[in-house]
C-alpha cells in the first residue's frame, strides 16, 4: 500500500482539540443531578467483612446514598463474568462489583458511596465503619506456591490457579547431544501502567426507556457492554458504551473492572447519574498491575553459540484475581521462542495467586519478560564462550530465506505459530551499525577518563501482532460529501484517528479534512473487541481500507448507470467518479451520496441497494511478526552507581508504515516504558501485601530528564496477512528496552561484574556490584 | 465549610467567584469555573498534568487552594492559541509529534510556556531539566523537548 496520504507523516489531526484544553475525557462530563461517587476501599489484604455500620457516614453533608453488594441485590448478585474464560481455570476467579464479604488485596472496594461532589463522598467513605475478621495474606509469590502458604482465598485449598505448559520438540534428546548446559534464574519485578489519566466512569440512566449510557476511560467499551449486559441480564441493544478522549491505556484499562459495573448498579439504584474519577491513590491500589515473574531456565547451547533448546518453569504472580483469565501467562508462552530457530522447548508456568493487586497485560504483557529472559541467555552464553554478543544471535536467530517459518508452537486454535516475513538477522546488523558497536571501545576508553563505566547493549525480539478475532469498521458518505468513518476499535493517543483517515481519503480520492473518524461508540458502530496487543492497525486499519474498497466499487457502480459508461472506463478521483481520460465526465461523491439516499418515489439506477455506504470486518486469522533490534550505550558513574542511557537506537519492522510519524512516537514512548522498567519502577508491598509505593516520590517514572534521545530506523517487510501490509507497532519499543539497558549496564560493569538476572536494578545495587568486583 | 469569594484575573480577565476553602485550584477550575484544560494526574504535586502559570509562574494547581488567588494571575491553556489559530508552542507540539493521548499535554505547554519566557535560547539540557517535573507515559519525551527548542529557536529568528 501507498498512496498520497498512506505512508506520510502527516500531523495528527487529533493534536489541535488536545492542544487547545478542548479534549473531552470522562472528567470532563457534566450531567445534570448528577452525583459523585468515591469507594470504600480495603486498607487489608485479606480479611472477612463481618459488618459494616453506614450510619455515621450516611448523615454526612451532601450524602446522598451508601451502597454495599447486598443492596443490589434486587438488580444483580454474583461475581462478573469472565472476560477471557480458560479451561484451565475451571473456575472463574473474578471480583464481585463491591466486595461479598471475603477481601483479597488491599484496595479492593467494599462500598459505593454517592454525594453531592466527591470532597464530601470521600469524607463520608472515610467515615464508613467496617468489622473485619483479619486472615492471614500471603504476597511473595514464591511462597504463595508452598503447600503450607496461606490461601489467597480460603476457599481454595491452594494458591496455584493453573499450570499451563507448552513447548515443541524432545528437550531431553537436544540437551543431551548439546555440547553446554547452563541453568539461570531471572527475577522480574513488578510494575504498573501508570497513565497520565487514571481511569473514570459515568453512569446515565434515561427514566424513560431505562436505557444504561456508560462513558468510560477504557481500551475495551465493546467488552464493557457485553459482560454488562449478561451481568444485568438485559438485552444490549439497552446499553450504550462509549470512550471520551482517553488519556492513556497502556494494558490495564482494556480489563472490565469491577468499578465500571459498580457505577452502573449505583446509577440503576439511584436512577440519577453517576461519576467516579480514580484518583492516583486509587490507581495504585486497584487498577492491574503487571510483570512480577520468577523463572528458572535450562538453556543448550553449541561451541559456536548457536541456542539449540530451552526447558523453563515459571512462577507467574496472578495477584487476587484472574479478571483477564490466564491471557497473561499465556502471554509469556506464545512469546518463545522470540527470533531464536530452537529444536525444542519445554515450558510450565504455574499461575500463583497472591494478596496483590491482579495483574493484566501491560504495555508488551509479557513479552519485555520474555525478551529478557532470551537476551539474557544469548548474552550469557556468550560469556561462556568468550565469544561476542551478537555471534551468538547470528547463529541462533531465524534467518530471513526460512521465511514463513514455523516455530514449532501452536496457536490457541491449535494451527502452527509461523513467523510471516522479516530479517531478524539483518535488523541486528543494522542496528550495531547504526550505532557505531565496531568503535565502541573507542568511547569506553575515553568514558573511562571521565570516570564512567561505559557499557553498549544489545537486544532483539519477535512481536505477535494483530491478534484475532477481528475489528470492523463502516464507511458511509454524506449527501454534502462527508465520509464518515466509524469503528468499533477504542483510542488512548495512538492517533487512530489520523491514520484511519490516511487510508479512507486515499481509497476514496477525498482529501483528509474531507474525513470525520469516529471510535468505540456502541451506538455508531455494532462490535468490537479491544485495543490491545498491537492490533489495531492490522485489523481496524485493514477494515477501513476494505470498507473503503465497497463504498469506491459501489460509486463506479452508480456512475456506471448515470454515465452510461463502462465500469472499468471509470475511475475515483478529487471526490469524483469520471471517465478515464475525460476529467470533465464526471459525477461527484457527494451527488452519488445524495442519489443513493432516495427521493421520494423514483426509483435508483440499477435497483442497487440504497446509501452510498459500507461495512467490512477483517478476521485476523494469522497473527503479524513485527520484530526489532536495539541497542544503547549507558554510562556508570562508579561512585553513586547512577546510570544514565546516553544512546539508544533502534531498528524496528512493522510492515508498511501508515503515518512513520505516529509509529515513531509508539516506539519511543514504548521504549522509555522499558527504560522505566529496567531502572526505576519498584512496586513494593510488605509480607502483609500492604503496598509501600503508592505515590510518585516512592514510585518512580521515568522523566526528561533521565532519558536519552531515540534514533530510529525502519525496515519495512509488508505483511503478506492483511492487506495494507502492516503489523503492530503499539509495544514493539517496549519489549526488548529492559533487555537492552540491562545488557549495556552488564557490559559496562565489565567481565568481573555480575550476570544481571532482575530488573529494575537500582544505583545501591551497583555500587554493591561494584564492591564485589573489585 | 463557607464559599469565601476570590478576586483574580484569570486568562486576562477579571473574575470574581466563590470558592471551598479547602478545594484546590485545580479543581476549582476544572468543575466551579468549567475551564476543564487543566488536567488532574496524581494530586500529589509530582506529575504535573494541572501546571498552571500563577503571577508568571509554573504552580500545580493541586497544591495550591483556590483561595490562595485571590488578587493573583492566573493562566491555563486557555489562553493559548485556539483550534484554527494555535500558538506557536502548541504548533511545534504537533508538528513533532510532542503529544499522544493528550493528557499531560495542557501542563507541559504551561510549564514550557513559563519556562521559555525566562530562558529564550534554552539548550536541550535545559528543557529536559524544565519539564523534569511533568510526566508523560506516552511519548518518551523526545517529541516535548524538539517543540520547546523549535519554538525558542523560531522566535529567535524573528526577532
Amino acid at each position: 500500500m501507498s498512496g498520497r496520504l498512506f505512508g506520510a507523516a502527516i500531523t495528527r489531526v487529533e493534536d489541535a482539540r488536545l492542544l487547545t484544553g478542548t479534549g473531552h475525557y470522562v472528567d470532563d462530563i457534566e450531567l445534570p443531578g448528577m452525583l459523585h461517587a468515591a469507594f470504600v476501599r480495603a486498607n487489608f489484604a485479606h480479611g472477612r467483612i463481618r459488618s459494616i455500620d453506614k450510619g455515621d457516614a450516611l448523615a454526612m453533608p451532601g450524602v446522598v446514598a451508601i451502597y454495599t453488594m447486598d443492596d443490589f441485590a434486587d438488580i444483580a448478585q454474583g461475581p462478573m463474568p469472565a472476560m477471557a474464560p480458560h479451561p484451565l481455570l475451571k473456575t472463574p476467579i473474578t471480583y464481585h462489583p463491591l466486595s461479598d464479604a471475603e477481601v483479597r488485596h488491599v484496595g479492593e472496594a467494599i462500598a459505593i458511596v454517592l454525594a453531592d461532589n466527591r470532597a464530601n463522598a470521600e469524607d463520608a467513605a472515610a467515615a464508613v465503619m467496617l468489622d473485619v475478621e483479619y486472615l492471614p495474606a500471603v504476597s511473595d509469590v514464591v511462597l504463595a506456591r508452598v503447600a503450607n502458604s496461606p490461601t489467597t482465598h480460603s476457599q481454595y485449598a491452594s494458591n496455584i490457579a493453573a499450570t499451563m505448559k507448552a513447548g515443541f520438540g524432545d528437550c531431553s534428546k537436544v540437551f543431551a547431544k548439546a555440547d553446554h548446559v547452563l541453568t539461570e534464574h531471572f527475577d522480574i519485578h513488578r510494575g504498573g501502567c501508570h497513565a497520565m489519566e487514571c481511569r473514570g466512569v459515568v453512569a446515565n440512566i434515561d427514566l424513560l426507556t431505562d436505557a444504561l449510557t456508560i462513558s468510560t476511560s477504557s481500551q475495551s467499551p465493546y467488552m464493557v457492554r457485553r459482560h454488562l449486559a449478561a451481568y444485568l441480564k438485559r438485552d444490549e441493544n439497552g446499553i450504550r458504551v462509549m470512550t471520551p478522549d482517553v488519556g492513556g491505556g497502556f494494558g490495564p484499562k482494556a480489563n472490565v473492572y469491577a468499578e465500571e459495573f459498580a457505577v452502573a448498579l449505583a446509577a440503576i439504584k439511584i436512577r440519577r447519574p453517576v461519576k467516579w474519577i480514580e484518583d492516583r491513590q486509587e490507581h495504585f491500589v486497584a487498577t492491574t498491575q503487571q510483570r512480577g515473574q520468577i523463572w528458572s531456565l535450562d538453556v543448550a547451547f553449541d561451541n559456536d553459540g548457536r541456542m539449540r533448546a530451552i526447558s523453563g518453569h515459571c512462577i507467574h504472580d496472578n495477584g487476587a484475581y484472574a479478571p483477564y483469565g490466564l491471557i497473561l501467562p499465556a502471554t509469556a508462552i506464545a512469546s518463545f521462542p522470540g527470533p531464536y530457530a530452537l529444536e525444542a522447548l519445554d515450558l510450565t508456568v504455574d499461575v500463583v495467586l497472591t494478596n496483590l493487586v491482579p495483574t493484566s497485560p501491560v504495555r508488551g504483557a509479557c513479552r519485555p519478560n520474555v525478551a529478557f529472559l532470551l537476551e539474557r541467555l544469548a548474552d550469557r552464553i556468550a560469556r561462556h564462550l568468550g565469544i561476542d554478543r551478537q555471534d551468538v544471535r547470528q547463529r541462533s536467530f531465524v534467518k530471513a530465506d526460512q521465511m514463513p517459518y514455523t516455530t514449532g508452537m501452536k496457536a490457541r486454535d491449535g494451527s502452527p505459530i509461523s513467523y510471516d516475513s522479516g530479517d531478524y538477522v539483518g535488523a541486528l546488523n543494522l542496528v550495531l551499525e547504526k550505532i557505531g558497536a565496531s568503535d565502541f571501545e573507542t568511547r569506553r576508553k575515553e568514558a573511562k577518563r571521565r570516570g564512567k563505566l561505559r557499557g553498549l547493549g544489545i537486544a532483539s525480539c519477535v512481536e505477535d501482532t494483530g491478534l484475532g478475532p477481528f475489528e470492523g469498521a463502516s464507511i458511509r458518505v454524506t449527501p454534502a460529501g462527508r465520509v464518515i468513518v466509524a469503528t468499533g476499535a477504542s483510542s488512548q493517543g495512538q492517533g487512530h484517528r489520523t491514520a484511519f483517515a490516511q487510508i479512507a481519503a486515499d481509497a476514496l480520492g477525498v482529501e483528509l479534512d474531507d474525513v470525520t473518524v469516529e471510535t468505540a461508540d456502541t451506538a455508531k458502530f455494532p462490535l468490537g473487541i479491544s485495543t490491545i496487543a498491537s492490533r489495531i492497525a492490522v485489523t481496524a486499519g485493514s477494515s477501513v481500507q476494505l470498507a473503503a474498497d465497497k463504498v469506491r466499487a459501489k460509486a463506479i457502480t452508480f456512475a456506471s448507470h448515470q454515465l452510461e459508461v463502462d465500469e472499468q472506463d471509470l475511475e475515483l478521483e478529487a471526490g469524483a467518479v469520471h471517465v478515464k481520460g475525460i476529467p470533465d465526465m464526471k459525477i461527484k461523491l457527494s451527488e452519488i451520496a445524495g442519489a443513493l439516499a432516495g427521493s421520494t418515489g423514483v426509483p435508483l439506477p440499477g435497483n442497487m441497494e440504497p446509501d452510498l455506504a459500507a461495512t467490512a470486518y477483517f478476521n485476523s486469522n494469522a497473527l503479524t511478526f513485527a520484530y526489532g533490534a536495539n541497542a544503547c550505550e549507558v554510562e556508570i558513574d562508579p561512585e553513586t552507581g547512577d546510570i544514565r542511557v546516553v544512546r539508544y537506537v533502534v531498528v524496528h519492522d512493522c510492515g508498511k508504515l501508515i503515518n512513520p510519524l505516529i509509529v515513531d512516537g509508539q516506539i519511543r514512548g514504548g521504549v522509555v516504558h522499558g527504560i522505566g522498567n529496567a531502572l526505576f519502577e519498584r512496586m513494593i508491598y510488605d509480607e502483609q501485601g500492604q503496598p509501600l509505593t503508592t505515590t510518585y516520590g516512592d514510585y518512580l517514572l521515568p522523566m526528561a530528564s533521565e532519558m536519552p534521545p531515540i534514533e530510529i530506523h525502519h525496515m519495512e517487510t509488508p505483511s503478506p496477512r492483511n492487506p495494507i501490509g502492516v503489523k503492530g507497532a503499539g509495544e514493539g519499543g517496549t519489549i526488548p528496552a529492559a533487555a537492552c539497558v540491562i545488557s549495556a549496564v552488564e557490559d559496562a560493569l565489565g567481565p568481573n561484574g555480575p550476570f544481571i538476572s532482575a530488573h529494575p536494578i537500582s544505583p545501591q545495587q551497583v555500587v554493591q556490584w561494584l564492591e564485589v568486583a573489585r | 465549610m463557607t464559599d469565601q469569594s476570590v478576586t483574580f484575573t484569570l486568562n486576562g480577565q477579571q473574575r470574581e467567584a466563590a470558592a471551598d476553602p479547602r478545594m484546590h485550584l485545580g479543581d476549582f477550575l476544572r468543575h466551579s469555573l468549567g475551564l476543564t484544560g487543566t488536567h488532574i494526574g496524581c494530586e500529589h504535586g509530582v506529575c504535573g498534568a494541572c501546571t498552571v502559570i500563577v503571577d508568571g509562574s509554573p504552580v500545580r494547581s493541586c497544591l495550591m487552594l483556590a483561595v490562595q488567588i485571590d488578587g493573583g494571575t492566573v493562566e491555563t491553556v486557555e489562553s493559548l492559541g485556539k483550534p484554527g489559530d494555535l500558538s506557536p508552542l502548541q504548533k511545534a507540539f504537533s508538528a513533532n509529534h510532542g503529544l499522544q493521548c493528550g493528557f499531560c499535554t495542557p501542563g507541559m505547554l504551561m510549564t514550557l510556556e513559563a519556562f521559555l519566557r525566562t530562558t529564550p535560547a534554552p539548550t536541550e539540557e535545559d528543557v529536559r531539566v524544565a519539564i523534569s517535573g511533568n510526566i508523560c507515559r506516552c511519548t518518551g519525551y523526545q517529541g516535548i523537548v524538539q517543540a520547546a527548542l523549535d519554538t525558542a529557536s523560531a522566535k529567535a529568528n524573528r526577532t
